[in-house]
């Protein structure tokens, strides 16, 4: 991965910064139709008494500044959380250099101990605060973030994943807005000039291709997410839309932001973009390293992986609620996390195997079987993932190898 | 449900903001598929409320799916006739959307060579209603509905068109965790598991439905309050099922009414994939109750159903369930008024040749046919009489007047199994008092 530059320290408070948050504010405030400060109700927010401002909505979106999308003054980020979304990536300037992802100053780079696997592309995250605010730190939450907060995640593919100095043909961009009513998803995808990132809502297909870790050639066709994808994986209880990586055990963790690796969380609170953390980081909650031996047992390692891989639908409330298996990392029976847990509606996703997780067995396992296809109906992660992560399921056919117990099965 | 402000403001850099028309102007919440017309308007000038047209295009991928984002609560969009051809799955997450074809033959979406997403269709939103449209040949479910109040689907038709195989989608129409569910005049046909499948949900009525060449043709599962009538179910491996399962969050389904259906020749090859409850279901099963509570089968059909006309059994009979919260057993059963039509004859599967053998070495005069009514007799300890073995008169399976049909209790539990095997019904005639109608709520019937 290219090294990325120094994050930009912002002094919380700053004079300056809060004089142009005013400022924008006011400007927002007698040029849009929606209440500032809180009393937008966002419309179309699951009222379910429906069209009420079908009418308005319809109109052509004239009141929105034209300057929030098209900045000509200064610098700076350029980030309304009650505007509409800009049509090019570039307007919001959270790049100095887009196509090179050298982020502004404000917008923190990040790492996770275990990432979703999607399809060997790369993946730059940075989070954007508004000026002067920070999240707050919660144990096991997801981190409280402040209206405005953007969270921004490229997925590229380098020439050779051998070579982080390859380069790379970047291929979209998501982010995750918080607005006043809640988390929104927004997907940018790069032309194929590598100059700009537009807004598309209806998802994408795009054949990319790579040379693979062991030299060979590898292509595939990258499935861009349509907006409303966004919830399946980004849900929380009642259909929320919520960010998944912004929390304490996936963030612990050293990084290399540009000045020699630190610890997250406390370059976080000490940029003043996270409050409440632990003072030492050893008191906080960390995952596993899914790839890294020294940073647990097999068992944990695995555990991490499902959590982050598969427990954003697998859980109590994601869309596999259905399905009564449970992958989230605070799942302790064993039954819940699949362990000779009987299929419900998994059709041919079962491969004639009989049950989830046969301890011993990945052979006889479903999990394996769906994690080996690359069938629509039959892999999983359902959305989006169009080739095997090998190395993963190294992981989890130990993990099952070394299962005790039975499934009550003769031999 | 949240959904994305940002639909309108972009609809002209999208395209499609022409096929946007404010037809009659003022908003019109149509409460979601209460409609109620016979034939349905096929031109937004003939609607009421926001409307939007499509046409089948080069690109039905953005085009169809940018329309479902772009949706305001309370819309229609209407699907011109043709066919429209997708490479992913469609999701829809705005309420009181109703999407209308020109018709099951005429309006044609095709998933044929889909190359991501499980679903043709994933609709997440509350007040949904397709109508007069197909959706064939999808990689996965035809149409799935997860979380949603008020469900309607009306002469739909899914289909696979190719030849039965495993490499079909499991689902049809799978409504899951939803309430006020209707499901009528629709058309299913070839899923690798049920064709209609209505799954831990609250108040179903599932009528009027030609369903065919599935493994199921219609599964009600852990769910509470279902009609199901006046539907044809054939050439499936089994007809109509009513499962209870252990291990989901809704736990022990009750309340099924299952009437005035045709229940014929269900002797399909079973093609679901192993390890599926439904794999083993052996061809040739009319109708099935499963850990069932609650049942009345009435006015129906039964015809030529070759292993099992119509069969209750426990979990035990397939499984050891692993959920304390779950109950494997059926009781308060009620099977009545119902006309048998051979069947039984040509027994399939492994659970067939069972108890095809348990018949002839446990009966000192086996029948020529597995009989009509087979149960497990695998009760629950908690609801027998200790002197007689047989269910407490409140929870009983009560048989009566079906005929000529004939009965047998298996003993599937007996020590040794089948030991105990009888042909008298006696123990089973009985009534219970006839289950209400189902109530939707929002939805007209």
């Amino acid at each position: 991965m290219r090294s990325r530059p120094v994050a930009g320290r912002r002094a919380p408070g700053s004079d300056a910064l809060i004089e142009r948050a005013l400022a924008l504010a006011l400007i927002l405030c007698g040029a849009l139709p929606v209440g500032c400060g809180g009393g937008d109700d966002g419309g179309g927010d699951g009222a379910g008494d429906g069209g009420v401002d079908a009418g308005v909505v319809a109109e052509p979106d004239a009141d929105v500044p034209s300057d929030v999308c098209n900045p000509t003054a200064g610098e700076e980020v350029s980030f309304d959380p009650a505007a509409e979304p800009c049509e090019r990536l570039s307007s919001y300037r959270f790049f100095t250099d887009g196509p090179a992802q050298l982020p502004n100053q404000g917008v923190v780079p990040y790492d996770l101990n275990s990432p979703l696997f999607s399809d060997y592309a790369t993946k730059h995250r940075f989070v954007w605060l508004p000026p002067g605010q920070a999240m707050t730190y919660g144990e096991s939450a997801v981190f409280e973030m402040p209206v405005g907060s953007v969270i921004i995640k490229t997925f590229s593919y380098l020439a050779d994943l051998r070579d982080p100095e390859s380069g790379e043909r970047l291929v979209e961009t998501r982010l995750l807005v918080r607005r006043a009513r809640g988390w929104e998803g927004l997907v940018y995808l790069w032309d194929e000039e590598q100059t700009e990132a537009e807004l598309r809502i209806a998802g994408a297909i795009v054949p990319v291709e790579w040379t693979h870790t062991d030299g060979m050639p590898r292509q595939l066709n990258y499935i861009v997410p349509n907006t409303n994808q966004c919830e399946g994986c980004h849900v929380a209880a009642d259909e929320v839309v919520t960010p998944i990586g912004i929390k304490a055990r996936h963030l612990n963790r050293d990084f290399d932001a540009g000045r020699g690796p630190e610890n997250q969380l406390a370059a976080l609170t000490e940029m003043g973009y996270l409050t409440g953390a632990p003072e030492d980081p050893e008191m906080a909650p960390r995952a596993p390293v899914w790839d890294d031996p020294a940073s647990g047992t097999v068992d944990e390692r695995s555990r991490a992986w499902l959590d982050i891989n598969c427990a954003h639908c697998h859980s109590q409330v994601g869309p596999a609620r259905t399905s009564g298996l449970d992958l989230t990392i605070e799942a302790t029976d064993p039954i819940q996390y699949g362990v000779c847990k009987r299929p419900v509606a998994a059709g041919p996703g079962t491969g004639g195997r009989l049950f989830n997780i046969v301890p011993g067995h990945p052979e006889d396992s479903i999990l394996v079987f769906r994690l080996e296809s690359v069938e629509p109906d039959i892999r999983m992660p359902e959305l989006l993932r169009q080739t095997v992560h090998e190395e993963s399921l190294v992981l989890m056919r130990d993990w099952i190898t070394m299962m005790p117990g039975d499934c009550g099965l003769p031999p | 449900m949240l959904r994305s402000p940002l639909a309108l403001a972009f609809a002209s850099a999208l395209g499609v903001s022409s096929l946007v028309s404010a037809c009659g102007g003022d908003d019109d919440d149509d409460g979601g598929g209460d409609a109620g017309v016979d034939a349905a308007p096929q031109a937004c000038g003939e609607i009421d409320g926001r409307c939007v047209e499509l046409s089948p295009s080069s690109d039905d991928q953005t085009a169809v799916q940018t329309a479902l984002i772009q949706a305001q609560p309370g819309d229609v969009i209407l699907f011109h006739a043709g066919t429209y051809t997708f490479q992913s799955g469609l999701t829809l997450a705005v309420e009181n959307v109703t999407l209308r074809g020109e018709g099951e033959q005429q309006t044609i979406l095709s998933f044929a060579g889909q190359l991501a997403d499980a679903q043709g269709l994933l609709v997440t939103s509350d007040g949904f209603t397709a109508e007069e449209l197909a959706v064939v040949d999808t990689a996965g479910d035809a149409i799935k509905v997860e979380g949603a109040s008020r469900v309607v689907f009306r002469k739909v038709r899914t289909e696979w068109t190719t030849e039965p195989s495993a490499d079909h989608g499991a689902y049809g129409l799978y409504p899951v965790q939803c309430t006020d569910i209707l499901i009528e005049d629709s058309i299913v046909i070839g899923a690798a598991d049920a064709g209609i499948y209505v799954g831990q949900s609250e108040r179903a009525v599932v009528r009027r439905n030609q369903v065919e060449r599935n493994v199921a043709g219609i599964e009600i599962e852990n769910t509470i309050d279902a009609d199901v009538y006046d539907n044809t179910a054939t050439n499936n491996t089994g007809g109509i099922l009513v499962f209870n399962l252990p291990n989901l969050q809704l736990k022990n389904g009750s309340t099924t009414r299952v009437f005035d259906n045709q229940i014929v020749e269900n002797n399909g090859e079973n093609f679901a994939a192993a390890g599926t409850t439904v794999a083993m279901v052996p061809p040739g099963t009319g109708f099935v109750a499963l850990a069932a509570h609650g049942v009345e089968f009435f006015g129906n059909t039964v015809s030529n159903n070759q292993t099992n006309q119509v069969g209750v059994i426990s979990y035990f009979f397939i499984g050891e369930p692993n959920d304390a919260g779950y109950n494997p057993y059926s009781d308060t059963l009620f099977f009545h008024d119902n006309v048998f039509e051979g069947g039984g004859d040509m027994p399939a599967g492994v659970l067939g040749a069972i108890v095809r053998a348990a018949l002839d070495s446990n009966l000192m005069m086996p029948p020529a046919a597995i009989p009509d009514i087979a149960i497990d007799h695998i009760f629950d300890p908690a609801k027998i009489d200790e002197g007689t073995g047989e269910l407490l008169p409140e929870f009983n399976i009560c048989v009566r007047d079906n005929g000529d049909a004939d009965f047998v209790s298996l003993d599937a539990g007996g020590d040794p199994a089948f030991s105990g095997m009888s042909m008298d019904a006696s123990p089973y005639d009985c009534a219970h008092d006839p289950l209400p109608a189902v109530a939707l709520q929002g939805v007209t019937l």
